[in-house]
C-alpha cells in the first residue's frame, strides 16, 4: 500500500507541475497580444517625411515645422552662430555625441557633425528632458546663456549647435535624418 | 466585516435572507454597531467626506462620458459643447473638475492626520499601505482626467509625464513609446487614457473596501493613540459617528460648493481653455497643485535620471514609514520633539508646492526658489529616513492615558455611556 501510494503521489506531483508550467506559459502567451496592442500601430509605425522650402528663411531665423507629430527646427544660422559654435571643445561638453541620424551613433558633437551644411541647422524640436518645445534665442531677445534654446519647463540650455550645455536634459537635440535635394530643398524623414 | 456579529435579525424575511446571503449582517457590523473610540476629532471625518468624494466623481464622470468625445481633434469641441450645450453640463464639469481638488485636499488631510496620530503604526501597517495604493491610483486617475480636455496644458502635461519614463536606462524610450502608442501624445494616448480614466476609479472603489476591511480588523486609532481596552472606551459608530460625519460632510460640501459657484476655475489653469498645439510648449508648465510638491523636486534636480528618482522615491517612501518610526508611542499629542519635527514636515510640503509653481529660476525675497525646494526636498527625505527612527529611540515620551474612557470623561470613568 504505502508503496502504491508514494508512486502515485509521485505521478500526481508530475502532472501537478507539467499542468501548472504549460498552464503559466499559456497565460503569459495570452496576455501578450494585450499588451503588444498598446505598441504603436502599424499606421503611426508608417513614418512619414517632409519637404522642406528653404528659400523663405533668413539669416539668424528659425522656422518650426512639423515632422511626425513633432515640432522640427530649421535655423539658418549667422556666421557668429556658427563660430560661436565651432570654438566650443567637444570633451567639455555634457553629452559629446552628434545623435546625428544620419551619421554613425558614436560620431562625435563637433559643429560640422551636427550641421552638415554649417548655414543649416536641422533639429528635432524636442528636449531631451521631458519633450517640451524649447524657446529660441536671437540676439534680440535671448533666452539662457549659450545663444541656442532655452527650454523653459526645467531649465535646459541650448548652444547654437543645439548641444545640450546646462539643465537636466541629458543629451542633444536630436538630428533627424534628412537630405539636400537641392540647395534650398531639404526632404526629412 | 470581522470580529463577532451582533446582527439579530427580526422578521422572517431578515433570517431568510441572513441565511443566503448575510449582507444586512454584514453592513449592520460595518456600519452600524461597529465599536468606535469616543475621542475621535474632527480629523477623523474625512475618511467619510472621501468616499463621498469618490461617489461625485464617479457620477459626475459618467455623465460627462455621455458627452464627451475622446478623438484628438473633437476632445476640446466635445468639453467646450458640455459647457455650452448640454443641459447643466457646465456644473457637472464644475463639480467634476473642482471635485477632483476636494478630493485631494481630503486625502493630504487623512494622510497628515494619520501621520500625527501614528495610525500607520502596528497593527495598521497594511491599513496604511493600502491608503498609499488609493494615493497612487488617485494621482494616476486625476493624472489621465487632466489630458481628457486636449488643451495645452493636458497636452504638454501628458508629455512632460510620460516623458519621466524615457529616464528609465535601456527600456526607457520603450515603455514611453508603449504608453503612448506612437513617438509622440497624440490620439492613441488620448484614446487609452480615456479608458484608463473610466476604469481606475472602481478599481479606487475596490480597494476603498479592502481599507475598510483592514481598518475594521483593529479598529480605529484615535487621537490618543492608545488602545480600546474596554467597551467604555467605545460609542457604536450609529448614531454618534453617522451624524459627526454627516455634520462635517455638509460643512465640506458648503465649501465645496463655493468653489464650483463662485470660482470654478479657481484651480485650473487658463492654458487649457487653449487646444492642444503639439508645436508650441506654453512658457510655464505648471501640474494641478496636488502635484506641485514632487514637480518641485523633480525640478530641483539638474539629472534627468536623479531627477525621476527622486520623485518617485517621495512616494514610496510613505510605504516604509510603518517600520521606520521606532517610537513605543503612537500618538504626537505625546511626543513633544516629534510634533515640532512634523509641523516642520507640514511647512517643508507647502514651501515645495509653492516652489513648483513658480518659473523655474524665479527668485523671492533675494532667494532663487530651486534652493529652497532643494532644502525642503532634503527635509523630506530625512524626515522619514532619519528624524522618524532616531527621535523614536532618544524622545522621552509624556505620560499616556490610562484609558480613553478616563481621558474623556476623567472622573465620572466607569458611568455607562448614554
Ligand atoms: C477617482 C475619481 C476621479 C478623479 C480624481 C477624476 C479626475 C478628473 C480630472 C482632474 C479631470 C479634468 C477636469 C478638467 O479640467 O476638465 C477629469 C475629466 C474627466 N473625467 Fe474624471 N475623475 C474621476 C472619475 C471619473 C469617472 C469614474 C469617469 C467616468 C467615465 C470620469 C470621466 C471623465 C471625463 C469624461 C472627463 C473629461 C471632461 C472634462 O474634462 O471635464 N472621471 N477627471
Ligand atoms: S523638458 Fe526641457 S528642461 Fe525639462
Amino acid at each position: 500500500m504505502a508503496a502504491t501510494t508514494s508512486d502515485a503521489g509521485t505521478r500526481r506531483d508530475f502532472l501537478y507541475v507539467a499542468a501548472g508550467s504549460v498552464g503559466a506559459v499559456g497565460a503569459v502567451a495570452a496576455a501578450w497580444p494585450f499588451i503588444d496592442q498598446m505598441n504603436p500601430s502599424t499606421g503611426a509605425l508608417a513614418l512619414g517625411s517632409t519637404e522642406i522650402d528653404l528659400t523663405a528663411i533668413q539669416p539668424g531665423q528659425q522656422i518650426v515645422y512639423k515632422w511626425r507629430g513633432q515640432p522640427l527646427f530649421v535655423r539658418r544660422r549667422t556666421p557668429a552662430e556658427i563660430e560661436s559654435a565651432k570654438a566650443v571643445d567637444v570633451n567639455s561638453l555634457p553629452d559629446p555625441l552628434a545623435r546625428n541620424a544620419n551619421l554613425p551613433d558614436t560620431a562625435l558633437a563637433n559643429d560640422a557633425d551636427r550641421a552638415t551644411k554649417p548655414e543649416w541647422l536641422i533639429v528635432k524640436g524636442v528636449c531631451t528632458h521631458l519633450g517640451c518645445t524649447p524657446a529660441v534665442s536671437t540676439p534680440q531677445i535671448p533666452e539662457g546663456e549659450y545663444g541656442g534654446w532655452l527650454c523653459h519647463c526645467h531649465g535646459s540650455e541650448y548652444d547654437t549647435s543645439g548641444r545640450i550645455r546646462k539643465g537636466p536634459a541629458p543629451e542633444n537635440l536630436a538630428v533627424p535624418p534628412y537630405t539636400f535635394m537641392t540647395d534650398t530643398r531639404v526632404k526629412v524623414g | 466585516m470581522s470580529g463577532p456579529s451582533t446582527y439579530n435579525p427580526q422578521s422572517g424575511l431578515e433570517r431568510w435572507i441572513d441565511a443566503r446571503l448575510p449582507l444586512p449582517r454584514l453592513l449592520h457590523d460595518t456600519v452600524h454597531t461597529f465599536p468606535t473610540p469616543r475621542n475621535l476629532n474632527i480629523w477623523y471625518t474625512f475618511g467619510g467626506i472621501l468616499a463621498f468624494c469618490l461617489g461625485v466623481q464617479i457620477i459626475t464622470g459618467i455623465t460627462l462620458a455621455m458627452h464627451y468625445v475622446a478623438n484628438a481633434n473633437l476632445a476640446f469641441n466635445s468639453v467646450e459643447t458640455i459647457m455650452r450645450d448640454v443641459n447643466y453640463g457646465w456644473l457637472i464639469r464644475y463639480i467634476h473638475a473642482n471635485g477632483a481638488s476636494m478630493f485631494f485636499l481630503a486625502v493630504y488631510i487623512h494622510m497628515f492626520r494619520g501621520l500625527y496620530y501614528g495610525s500607520y503604526k502596528a497593527p495598521r501597517e497594511l491599513l496604511w499601505i493600502i491608503g498609499v495604493l488609493i494615493y497612487l491610483l488617485m494621482m494616476a486617475t486625476a493624472f489621465f482626467g487632466y489630458v481628457l480636455p486636449w488643451g495645452q496644458m493636458s497636452f504638454w502635461g501628458a508629455t512632460v509625464i510620460t516623458n519621466l519614463f524615457s529616464a528609465i536606462p535601456v527600456v526607457g524610450n520603450h515603455i514611453a513609446t508603449w504608453l503612448w502608442g506612437d513617438f509622440a501624445v497624440g490620439d492613441a494616448t488620448l484614446n487609452r487614457f480615456f479608458s484608463l480614466h473610466y476604469l481606475l476609479p472602481f478599481i479606487i472603489a475596490g480597494v476603498v473596501v479592502l481599507h475598510i476591511w483592514a481598518l475594521h480588523v483593529p479598529g480605529n486609532n484615535n487621537p490618543l493613540g492608545i488602545d480600546v481596552k474596554s467597551p467604555q472606551d467605545t460609542v457604536p459608530f450609529h448614531p454618534y459617528y453617522t451624524v459627526k460625519d454627516a455634520f462635517y460632510l455638509v460643512l465640506f460640501v458648503i465649501f465645496f460648493a463655493g468653489f464650483v459657484f463662485y470660482s470654478p476655475d479657481f484651480f485650473g489653469n487658463p492654458d487649457n481653455y487653449q487646444p492642444a498645439n503639439p508645436l508650441v510648449t506654453p512658457p510655464e508648465i505648471v501640474p494641478e497643485w496636488y502635484l506641485l510638491p514632487f514637480y518641485a523636486m523633480l525640478r530641483s534636480i539638474p539629472n534627468k535620471l536623479l531627477g525621476v528618482i527622486v520623485m518617485g522615491g517621495a512616494i514610496v517612501t510613505l510605504v516604509f514609514i510603518p517600520w521606520l518610526d521606532t517610537s513605543r508611542v503612537r500618538s504626537c499629542r505625546f511626543r513633544p520633539l516629534m510634533k515640532q519635527f512634523f509641523w516642520g514636515l507640514v511647512v517643508c510640503c507647502v514651501l515645495l508646492g509653492y516652489c513648483g509653481a513658480q518659473s523655474v529660476d524665479a527668485v523671492k525675497f533675494g532667494i532663487p526658489m530651486v534652493w529652497v525646494a532643494r532644502i525642503a526636498s532634503i527635509y523630506y527625505f530625512a524626515f522619514f529616513w532619519l528624524i522618524m527612527p532616531i527621535i523614536g529611540l532618544i524622545e522621552t515620551p509624556k505620560k499616556l492615558p490610562a484609558s480613553i474612557a478616563q481621558s474623556v470623561l476623567g472622573d465620572k470613568a466607569g458611568a455607562p455611556a448614554e
